[in-house]
C-alpha cells in the first residue's frame, strides 16, 4: 500500500540512455550521414545492412549551396550527429563536396560518440566504400547493442509539437489534447518546440503575451513579419498554399483560423522562453518557437535537429511522415481518419468531438505514450519504416 | 453529438459537427439559429449577420474579413470570408504593374 502511495507521487518519468554530456535519448542508432546527395545511396546501402540500428540520413543538399544555405545544411547535418536519439555516427563523403565530413565527425566526438569517415572517391568507388563503411556500421552496431536504458526524470524531455493534414477536428479535439500535455511536460520542467512560423501568423498576439523576455517577443513577431514580407515581396498571396486545398476541403477558410487552431499545441500557460533558428539548439527549458517552414518534413527535420527527442504530430486528414532518428506518434481527433488509416494513427481521441472522452482523459492518454515510446515503444510510423528527411532551404541551387 | 459548436462566447460563427441542411432550425445557448445554407460538417455557420469588412471571430479572434454581407445562419467559407495576412496580391507596393515600354514617341509633333 505504502509502496503504491509512493509510486503514485513520483515524479512521471521514462528510460531512455543517458550519454556522455548528459543530455538523454530516447533511442539508439547508428547514423550514416552522406555529406552530399552524391553519396546518399552509399550512406542508404550502409544504414540498411546494419538492422535495426542503422539510420541512413539521405539528404539532397551539401553541394552547389551558397552562404546562409550551406550553413544551415552543414548546421542540420551536424545536429543529427550531435543527437542524443544517436550513440554512433558514420559519414560518407564523395571527396570534392562543400560539407566537411571531418567537422561532422568531429561534432559526433564532441559530445562523447564514436565516428569514423568512408570517401568514395578514395576507397575506390561505389563497392568498397559500401563494403567498407558496413564493417565499421556493424562494429559501432555491436557496440551500442551492450547499452542499457535506465529511468530519467520527465524534464529531459524535448518534445516536438507538430501538426499536419489538419481539419476542423485538428482545432477542437488533437491540438488541445497536445496543448495539455505540453502545459503539463512545461510545469514538469520539460520542454517543448514549435515550428511552422506561418501557422502562428493570426495568433502571434496569445504567443507573445506568454514570453518572458521582451526580446523573445518582439524576435517572434520579427520572424512571422519577414514570413509575410517575403509573400509580399513575391507579390503572391499566401493562401495559394495556406490553408492547403484539404484544409479549405475540411473546412478552414484562412491562415489566422487555421493557425490559431494550430497554436492550441503549444498549451495555454507554457511559458515562451526562447525563438531560436532553424535546426539550432534548444537550449532553455519551458516553449521554443523554432523558425521552420510550414511544410511537414522540412519543419520536424529542424525540431529534431533542435534536440527534439519524440515528436507528437496531430493530423485530421491523416499523414504517414516520420523522422529518421526520432519517433513521431500521431494523433487523430477525426474519427474517420482513425478508421480509415488505422496503420499510420497511434493515437485517437475522437471522443472528444462527440463528448464521449474528455480533453483532460485524452491529454493523460497521450501523456502516458509519450512516455511509453520515450521508453522505446515503437510508434506507427517507425514499424511502417517512415524515416521522412529534408533540409529547409531558401535559394536555389548555384 | 451537438450540431454546432461555439468555442468562445466572443464567435460570431460557429462549426458544425454535422452537415446541416437549410431551413434547420438550431437551438443555441443565446436563441434560435435558422440554418440558411447548406453546411458541411466542420465548416463555419454565421450565428449573427456579419456586414462586409466586418471581422469574422472564431476562437475569440478575428480569422479575416467579410467579403460581402453575411446573413445570420449562412454558410461561411471562402466565399465570403478572406485572409488579411500575407496578402501580395493586396500590397500596391509589391504588386506594382509591369514596368510599360517607353511610348511609341512620334516624331512629327515631338512628343
Amino acid at each position: 500500500m505504502s509502496a503504491m502511495a509512493a509510486d503514485l507521487s513520483a515524479r512521471p518519468s521514462f528510460l531512455g540512455y543517458r550519454r556522455p554530456d548528459g543530455r538523454i535519448g530516447t533511442r539508439n542508432y547508428v547514423l550514416v550521414v552522406p555529406t552530399v546527395i552524391c553519396a546518399s545511396v552509399v550512406a542508404e546501402r550502409i544504414a540498411a545492412a546494419v538492422p535495426p540500428l542503422g539510420a541512413a540520413l539521405p539528404h539532397l543538399a551539401g553541394c552547389g549551396q551558397l552562404g546562409p544555405d550551406m550553413r544551415v545544411t552543414h548546421d542540420t547535418l551536424a545536429a543529427y550527429c550531435a543527437h542524443p536519439n544517436v550513440g554512433a555516427v558514420l559519414v560518407v563523403a564523395l571527396g570534392c563536396e562543400q560539407v566537411v565530413a571531418q567537422m561532422l565527425a568531429e561534432a559526433a566526438r564532441r559530445h562523447g560518440k564514436p565516428a569514423d569517415i568512408v570517401a568514395i572517391q578514395s576507397e575506390g568507388g561505389t563497392i568498397k566504400a559500401t563494403d567498407k563503411g558496413i564493417r565499421i556500421a556493424s562494429g559501432f552496431a555491436e557496440r551500442l547493442a551492450s547499452d542499457a536504458r535506465e529511468r530519467c526524470d520527465v524534464s529531459e524531455l524535448v518534445l516536438s509539437l507538430k501538426c499536419g493534414g489538419s481539419d476542423y477536428t485538428s482545432g477542437l479535439a488533437s491540438n488541445p489534447t497536445l496543448g495539455r500535455v505540453t502545459d503539463r511536460l512545461v510545469d514538469l520542467g520539460g520542454t517543448a518546440v514549435l515550428g511552422e512560423i506561418a501557422e502562428i501568423m493570426g495568433a502571434e498576439h496569445l504567443l507573445a503575451s506568454r514570453a518572458t523576455r521582451q526580446n523573445t517577443a518582439t524576435e517572434l513577431i520579427q520572424i512571422i513579419t519577414r514570413v509575410e514580407t517575403e509573400a509580399r515581396a513575391l507579390g503572391l498571396d499566401i493562401r495559394g498554399t495556406q490553408p492547403s486545398p484539404g484544409n479549405i476541403r475540411g473546412g478552414l477558410t484562412t491562415i489566422e483560423e487555421k493557425s490559431l487552431g494550430a497554436t492550441h499545441k503549444g498549451g495555454e500557460r507554457a511559458p515562451l522562453e526562447d525563438v531560436v533558428g532553424y535546426s539550432a539548439p534548444i537550449t532553455r527549458k519551458g516553449l521554443t518557437v523554432m523558425d521552420t517552414p510550414g511544410l511537414d518534413v522540412e519543419s520536424v527535420t529542424g525540431m529534431v535537429g533542435g534536440g527534439a527527442q519524440v515528436v507528437v504530430f496531430t493530423t485530421g486528414l491523416g499523414t504517414p511522415t516520420g523522422n529518421p532518428i526520432a519517433p513521431v506518434i500521431k494523433v487523430t481527433g477525426n474519427a474517420r481518419t482513425g478508421r480509415q488509416m488505422a496503420d499510420n494513427i497511434d493515437l485517437d481521441v475522437s471522443g472528444i468531438m462527440d463528448d464521449s472522452e474528455t480533453l483532460a482523459a485524452a491529454a493523460d492518454r497521450l501523456f502516458a505514450a509519450v512516455l511509453a515510446v520515450a521508453s522505446g515503444q515503437q510508434t506507427s510510423a517507425e514499424r511502417l519504416g517512415h524515416r521522412e528527411f529534408a533540409i529547409h532551404r531558401r535559394n536555389p541551387t548555384i | 453529438m451537438k450540431p454546432v459548436l461555439v468555442i468562445s462566447d466572443r464567435d460570431n460563427v460557429a462549426t458544425a459537427l454535422q452537415a446541416l441542411e437549410p431551413g434547420r432550425q438550431l437551438e443555441l445557448g443565446g436563441g434560435a439559429l435558422a440554418v440558411r445554407d447548406a453546411v458541411p460538417s466542420g465548416h463555419k455557420i454565421a450565428l449573427r449577420a456579419i456586414h462586409a469588412g466586418e471581422a469574422v471571430v472564431k476562437y475569440g479572434s478575428p480569422i479575416g474579413l467579410a467579403t460581402m454581407e453575411i446573413p445570420a445562419g449562412a454558410h461561411v467559407h471562402t466565399h465570403n470570408l478572406a485572409s488579411t495576412r500575407g496578402r501580395g496580391d493586396l500590397d500596391p507596393a509589391a504588386s506594382a504593374p509591369e514596368p510599360r515600354l517607353a511610348e511609341p514617341v512620334d516624331e512629327r509633333n515631338g512628343r
